[in-house]
């Protein structure tokens, strides 16, 4: 048989999933081990049991200044940020997304003004951000809406634009007004799109919640990383790496779990990743 | 006034200046099965989405019952399409009592309760009359495309408008589904006498189905302009029983379906 209509089975499937994780794994014990020999100080390829013991001391051993265990902590102010700076990119992507998606006229105004704030960079707006609205959260928050809105807000009047004119037309032809085509037709068939756009805004989002925390923070994932790297605090830094990717990857599933099932109409056709 | 259904006179379509469509003029009585013929790019589905108001013509004016055609699609004309012609995220069921939501919900366009139950009752003879009452709950993408194109003509009918509109409503489907579906489409057409309009590409398909076919062509050719000119009506054939009793269906090169492209 050939090559690309060979499926793998459901073992193998798991087994192949997980060799690469296995292979970084391995490869990074090794080469900890190597320079551990040389140097059993050493802290830039720190063994996975300091890594272990330094994750446990920050989830489960209250820190001895404020009395706090600092992973969640960490974790839970910094997933307030990201939730509510994508949950205000999502409600904008949607009403003004449908807004320019809909009508001719939304569009004509809003469209280039849009296409052209998504294009600034918005690390270049968080000075002015920490200007007008101080070192507290709402920059934080507002960094990831510049961020991630513009992008949304397209992606979803391009949703709008994607829906075939024919139901359109036979929207209409079936009696509906404006309003009734956008919550009958528009709405349904973006929501499951709604989803995909805000599982892609999540992967900036993080870059921005990250950069904003790195900046002005006193408590957070990313500034968390940025404190301990003065000490060179490998056995601390990259197990944050690898929780913050934990939590991304379980929203992600989460978000493709919610699609699925809300929207099973959407999933008949095709593989979705 | 006229007591025509449809009035064409003088239409014009052009894009960017491209004649597609020139001097089409004719008149429909009601209750007339119209189908139109014609090699791809002659202008029919042009045509036939001016009849829908999705295009306006260029010049001319096309009349209903004496009256210009609105600017926008209107429920008194249904229309089926080849592809996409019903709602991916609605079950079969949903589809066919949409348009009673929209006149009945103007604010939410959806009904609940007791007012669902009431519109699922009465979508009932209609989804076993197209053979679907099995599949009331299942979406357009677990259907084949015959069952597709069926709920999508029995949607187009909820409105109960008085002209149908049919874009090559049956190309995509076998030949066997496709007599299923003639059996059908004659069948509300006795029962419910509205007006409809019918392109295909397949002249047996228009000669058994219609009472009047129209065949497209360019009558007028520029070998160094090959677009300069748009096409026409160049036959206009009343398909009487009598007509069609006598079997063969015309000739497709003496119709010029053929030949003469440039």
């Amino acid at each position: 048989m050939k090559l690309i209509n060979r499926r793998p089975g459901r073992q193998s499937t798991i087994l192949l999933g997980a060799l690469p994780f296995v292979l970084l794994i391995v490869t990074y014990a090794v080469a900890s081990h190597f320079r551990r020999i040389d140097n059993p100080a050493d802290k830039i390829l720190p063994s996975l049991e300091a890594m272990g013991t330094a994750f446990h001391r920050m989830a489960f051993v209250p820190s001895a200044r404020t009395g706090e265990l600092l992973l969640w902590v960490d974790t839970a102010d910094s997933l307030m940020r990201l939730g509510a700076g994508i949950g205000v990119s999502t409600l904008m992507a949607l009403t003004v997304g449908l807004l320019i998606g809909t009508l001719p006229h939304a569009r004509a105004g809003l469209s280039p003004f849009v296409a052209s704030m998504s294009l600034i960079p918005p690390i270049t707006i968080l000075p002015i951000l920490f200007i007008i609205f101080g070192l507290g959260e709402t920059s934080k928050v507002m960094l990831i809406v510049v961020g991630t809105a513009p992008v949304m807000i397209r992606s979803m009047s391009q949703a709008v634009l994607d829906i075939p004119r024919e139901l359109v037309i036979k929207a209409q032809t079936l009696g509906a007004n404006t309003w009734q085509i956008v919550i009958r037709l528009f709405l349904p068939q973006i929501l499951p799109k709604l989803i995909l756009a805000i599982r892609l805004g999540l992967i900036p989002a993080w870059i921005f919640l990250v950069s904003a925390e790195a900046i002005a923070s006193t408590t957070g994932l990313g500034y968390r990383i940025f404190l301990v790297r003065r000490y060179l605090a490998m056995d601390l830094i990259l197990p944050y790496v690898v929780w913050i990717t934990v939590l991304a990857y379980l929203i992600d599933r989460v978000l493709l779990w919610l699609s699925k099932r809300g929207f099973r109409w959407h999933h008949l056709e095709g593989e979705s990743l | 006034m006229t007591a025509a259904k449809i009035e064409v006179r003088g239409l014009e379509k052009a894009y960017d200046r491209v004649p597609i469509l020139e001097r089409v003029s004719l008149s429909v009585d009601a209750g007339s099965f119209v189908t139109i013929v014609g090699a791809s790019g002659c202008g029919k589905s042009t045509f036939l989405r001016m009849l829908l108001s999705q295009e306006l013509p260029s010049r001319g004016d096309i009349l209903k019952d004496g009256t210009p055609l609105p600017e926008e699609p209107t429920p008194d004309r249904g229309i089926v399409f080849q592809r996409y012609s019903v709602f991916p995220h609605l079950t079969v069921e949903d589809n066919l009592i949409l348009a009673g939501e929209f006149a009945g919900s103007s604010w939410t366009g959806r009904f609940f309760g007791a007012a669902r139950r009431a519109a699922q009752d009465k979508v009932a003879g209609l989804l076993d009359k197209i053979g679907l009452a099995h599949a009331r709950n299942k979406y357009p993408a677990q259907l084949s495309g015959g069952m597709q194109q069926r709920l999508a003509i029995a949607q187009s009918l909820t409105m109960e408008p008085d002209i149908l509109l049919l874009d090559e409503p049956f190309g995509a489907l076998d030949p066997g589904i496709r007599a299923d579906m003639h059996d059908l489409l004659l069948g509300l057409w006795e029962e419910r006498r509205m007006t409809i309009f019918m392109v295909t590409h397949d002249i047996h398909e228009a000669f058994k189905l219609g009472t009047r076919m129209l065949v497209f062509d360019k009558v007028r050719h520029d070998p160094d302009a090959p677009e300069a000119y748009g096409a026409t009506v160049t036959y206009d054939l009343p398909l009487t029983p009598a007509a069609k009793a006598k079997g063969a269906p015309p000739d497709p090169d003496s119709l010029s379906l053929t030949g003469k492209r440039s």
